[in-house]
């Protein structure tokens, strides 16, 4: 351990003798023809030309070092831009009544009652993870709760969405096991459950792996914080880690560019995270937060303190003085430049009064958390900072952080998508026999994406804090918020890269719509929407056309749902050389529970219950896990989305919850009635009795559509004896369609399908648990 | 009745050993690792969770808080002290229970819900169970492994000071399935599974009766407040 320094002197250790000389802004001004490495930090020609135009001189090299990590793709959303504001202007009354916090903010914020917020976020750490998978993915979780912290919020959870190669390729290991066991050494240190999340296997994501990271946090309503620097003459602080020559350049060089064959290695843009010096920081804040010593707060993330200053400085009094010289540096050779780009982890920037700034070094040093005062806001609308006692940056910060360049990119429909539609599977052989039939549902039971994720979910801590309701296996996840009311909240998310790949605007709207079910069957109401869009390069026209797309379904989706859209992330540049990832929208959705007791489970506990299916099978076989399994086909139409219907099974399921008469509910979605079936007696060992004949007649479909089709609106439920009658006058009274299709026997230890076949539960345990073992380790108790 | 919880830099499980100590009808007091000050608590819990980031090794840096000085006395003067998980750790590091916990054997960090058999039921921490009481107790630990020398396991095995032993599966490697132990007098008690994840239903393991409903930790709690009524 370091001795803590709590530092308003510039730090001794760290000589300056071996200092380079800075590029000062009397320098730029006097050799204004200097040739400048813009392009090598990712800047165009014409942005190059425009940063020049804006300063009415060439910048400085640390003006160059900010503009370059402010305008990249990652941090100006300079390609999405002109999209995204759609999740704005589609929006109702209704939508942005319980919106504290918006888009634009660290994280949107949810009013949820009682005096109670939620704030929450998911973000992608796609390239890091694929260069150095357990690093980067343990940052990614590090990145997405500072977010949370910097809203004045405690993170109470957190959960991961996964896109990884093909099971059995020889690299998949090798980035499954990093990115896993980073998000496990992280999370778990940071003492936050994992409560849910997504892991999917596709060849598309084998060069460009996504892993996305989620997190909540709870606030008072008076606890809420933003990050803006506002009165002049209050101290600008730094604290946290020291900063060092990690993951300089990250949001320009890895997370805006392609990946190619034969560069040089960019392992030294990854950052490096610990996760005790982020715990510490996170009770340190909370402290800062409880005793109201802070005005303004911002996390250093991408671009770090180039970040951080000037959107402070953008959204507070617009002027701001630094020296960046007492920045505390883990590594003494580095230079202006360099702190000004590098992404070390566990930092961050408050704005303080001059009166408080005692009792706030107070608690940074209880805390061991080094902290140095690097400047003050000013009024002269000017971001300054001065390396040595020679100013090096003079900028208007808005032209930094907020008025960066906006792109229209062409848009182009795809030349190979009519041919992908019309490539139905409806073409495909359905078996013929109830043998044929039971060999396709092993098959799928035991397929990558539809497997156990045991192996994973098994590495991540989720009891920790005491008040998780439900996590995995169950749809989503529920933390309780409130100990004495039982106020709780849900969450869950969701994409199919296949979906959007048929139709980005459908695949979108799919994704929203099975998070908001995973977020109805457990009893809670959805309130609220975040987002990660991971897309192939902008650059590319029919990448730009689904983007445009999905954003379209997924803002059009919200309107009808009447749920907002508070924040979220996009990444572009998933690709490897010139070939895209399946577009991948992850949709994630929060809900609301009044009491976390009334929470429903998936599977099946008791015994003679009623199982009842809700809503319509349609022969809905395109783009499903079924036919990619059985047939390695993908083609056709996405289901059809009826977000009516969904809304009315929400509000059923929410009445079924609060009755409490509903004992499980589990969502139909990838795979289809059989996997969800088979889910619902793997939960908790319970077998049953079920027929599919009238499903079949009902909807006029066969054996396989009925057990594999991912028709959407679609729940299992079951249902003690003595609620039954209450139980379908809640159904009829809303004409929401329902079939009685099962029983629970807990005697019977197997899935009966009456007339085509039955699987044990030994059967049924080996095969759904078996697969992720097989490639990568044995789960302790199996 | 007042049972104090430490909080290190690092402890991640402080708040809900506080819970399952109310749950329990005791009172928590929160203890601070930097202060040489008990607070006049009547026992200690020394929480789960990775103090220092487990640098070193887990427990180790922990173990030389200053407010360790007054717990070793106060434990060698016979209070119960009960260390979970991390806690457990640290409590091997200040020599006041035998034994290291080293990396699973597998190398994974495990979370599971956790058959135990509780093989000692005279200790401060476990009056209340019936001999040879299976349990069901959450589990989560990266370096969960017990180890001993021969003679030292021979010793604590024939001295009844194995205080709990994995059934079914033994999750990380434990020499003997031993998943806890306790010191000779018995008033110092550690364990790697964590009992206060199984003191309030609806947030425990699930057992056959209902989701989550597992609340077998809850002995532990009103174990120590019997112990600490016939020693008054």
């Amino acid at each position: 351990m370091t001795e803590p320094s709590t530092s308003t002197e510039a730090p001794t250790e760290g000589a300056v003798a071996t200092r380079a000389a800075a590029d000062t802004v009397a320098n730029a001004e006097a050799t204004p023809v200097k040739e400048q490495p813009y392009a090598a930090l990712g800047l165009t020609a014409g942005e190059y030309q425009s940063i020049r135009e804006i300063l009415g001189r060439r910048p400085t090299s640390g003006e160059l070092a900010m503009y370059s990590v402010m305008w990249s793709e990652h941090c100006s959303y300079k390609s999405s831009k002109q999209y995204l504001r759609q999740f704005g202007s589609k929006t109702t009354e209704k939508m942005r009544k319980n919106l504290m916090v918006g888009m634009g903010e660290n994280a949107g914020v949810v009013d949820v009652g009682e005096g109670w917020a939620v704030t929450f976020k998911v973000e992608s750490h796609n390239h890091p993870s694929f260069i150095e998978p357990f690093q980067g993915a343990a940052t990614g979780v590090g990145g997405i709760v500072r977010d949370i912290i910097s809203m004045g919020a405690r993170p109470v959870a957190v959960m991961d969405q996964l896109r990884f190669g093909a099971i059995d390729h020889p690299d998949t290991a090798r980035v499954v096991h990093g990115v896993v066991s980073g998000i496990s050494f992280y999370g778990n240190c940071l003492g936050l459950p994992n409560i849910g999340g997504e892991t999917w296997f596709d060849p598309v994501y084998q060069g460009n792996p996504l892993v996305n990271a989620l997190s909540v946090g709870v606030l008072r309503h008076e606890d809420l914080h933003l990050a803006n620097a506002r009165g002049v003459g209050n101290k600008v602080v730094l604290f946290g880690a020291r900063t060092g020559g990690d993951g300089i350049g990250g949001a320009s060089i890895l997370a805006s560019d392609t990946f190619s064959a034969g560069g040089p290695t960019k392992r030294p843009a990854v950052q490096v995270g610990d996760p005790f010096a982020e715990k510490v920081l996170i009770e340190c804040c909370l402290e800062l937060f409880r005793d109201k010593l802070v005005e303004g707060i911002q996390d250093l993330g991408a671009a770090g303190i180039s970040c951080a200053t000037s959107e402070l400085a953008s959204n507070g009094d617009g002027g701001m003085f630094i020296e960046l010289e007492k920045v505390l540096l883990r590594d003494p050779t580095l230079t202006a430049e360099e702190i000004l780009m590098s992404e070390s982890q566990e930092r961050m920037m408050a704005v303080v009064t001059p009166e408080k700034l005692e009792g706030f070094l107070a608690v940074t040093a209880k805390w061991d958390v080094e902290t140095s005062v690097l400047g003050e806001v000013t009024d002269t609308g000017r971001l300054i900072i001065n390396w040595h006692g020679e100013e090096i940056v003079n900028v208007e910060p808005r032209t930094v952080a907020v008025d960066g360049p906006v792109y229209d990119r062409p848009v182009a429909y795809p030349s190979w998508i009519d041919a992908l539609q019309a490539d139905s599977a409806s073409r495909l052989p359905h078996a013929e026999t109830p043998q044929e039939l039971r060999a396709e549902a092993i098959a799928l039971l035991g397929s990558a994406n539809l497997a156990s994720k045991d192996w994973v979910t098994n590495q991540y801590d989720r009891y920790v804090g005491g008040n998780t309701a439900l996590s995995f296996p169950d749809d989503g996840g529920m933390i309780r918020v409130d100990e004495e009311s039982g106020l709780g909240f849900a969450i869950a998310s969701d994409a199919n890269g296949r979906y959007c790949q048929l139709d980005p605007y459908q695949g979108a709207k799919l994704a929203l719509a099975e998070a908001f079910r995973n977020v109805a069957v457990t009893g809670a109401t959805p309130v609220a929407v975040s987002d990660c869009l991971n897309f192939g390069s902008p650059e590319n026209p029919e990448v730009m056309w689904q983007f445009s797309k999905a954003v379209e379904g997924l803002a059009d989706g919200c309107l009808e749902l009447e749920i907002p859209v508070t924040g979220g992330n996009v990444s572009f540049y998933n690709q490897t050389g010139t070939q895209p990832i399946h577009p991948t929208p992850v949709v994630a959705v929060l809900g609301v529970i009044q009491d976390v007791a009334d929470r429903i489970p998936s599977g099946w506990q008791d015994e003679g219950n009623n199982i009842y299916l809700l809503g319509v099978t349609r022969d809905e076989l395109d783009g499903s896990a079924w036919a990619g399994v059985i047939h390695d086909h993908l083609g056709g139409h996405p289901p059809i989305v009826d977000l009516s219907a969904e809304a009315s099974l929400a509000a059923l399921l929410h009445a079924g919850a609060s009755q409490n008469i509903v004992a499980s509910a589990h969502d139909l979605t990838d795979g289809g009635l059989l996997q969800s079936l088979a889910e619902s007696v793997l939960r908790f060992g319970v077998g049953a009795r079920v027929w599919i004949s009238e499903i079949m007649q009902r909807d006029g479909v066969d054996a396989t559509t009925a057990l594999f089709s991912e028709s959407t609106g679609r729940v299992i439920v079951s249902v003690p004896r003595e609620d039954d009658v209450r139980f379908q006058g809640l159904c009829e009274g809303r004409g929401y369609p329902v079939l009685r299709i099962g029983v629970t026997d807990a005697a019977l230890p197997a899935l009966e399908i009456q007339d085509q076949f039955t699987l044990t539960i030994d059967e049924l345990r080996d095969v759904h648990r078996g697969t992720l073992p097989e490639h990568f380790g044995a789960v302790v108790g199996y | 009745m007042q049972i104090g919880v430490i909080t290190f830099p690092g402890s991640l499980d402080d708040r809900d050993a506080q819970r399952a100590v109310r749950l329990a009808g005791a009172e928590p007091v929160a203890l601070w690792h930097g202060e040489h000050d008990l607070r006049g608590v009547d026992a200690i819990v020394l929480p789960g969770g990775f103090s220092y980031c487990d640098y070193l090794r887990c427990g180790a840096i922990a173990a030389h808080s200053p407010i360790m000085s007054e717990v070793i006395d106060a434990a060698n003067a016979g209070m119960p002290v009960l260390g979970i998980c991390n806690g457990f750790q640290m409590l091997a590091e200040a020599h006041l229970l035998p034994g290291g916990l080293v990396r699973n054997d597998h190398g994974n960090f495990i979370c599971r819900d956790q058959l135990l058999r509780v093989e000692n039921t005279t200790t401060a921490w476990t009056t209340a169970f019936e001999p040879s009481a299976e349990i069901v107790i959450p589990l989560k630990n990266g370096e969960g492994g017990f180890i001993a020398s021969a003679e030292e396991l021979a010793r604590l095995e024939g001295e009844g000071q194995v205080a709990f032993r994995y059934l079914g599966v033994n999750p990380n490697g434990s020499m003997n399935d031993i998943a806890g132990v306790s010191n000779a007098r018995g008033n110092v008690v550690g364990l790697m599974p964590h009992p206060e994840h199984a003191t309030e239903p609806g947030f425990g393991p699930d057992t056959a009766a209902a989701m989550r409903s597992g609340v077998d930790g809850l002995l532990f709690f009103t174990s120590v407040m019997r112990a600490l009524v016939e020693s008054a």
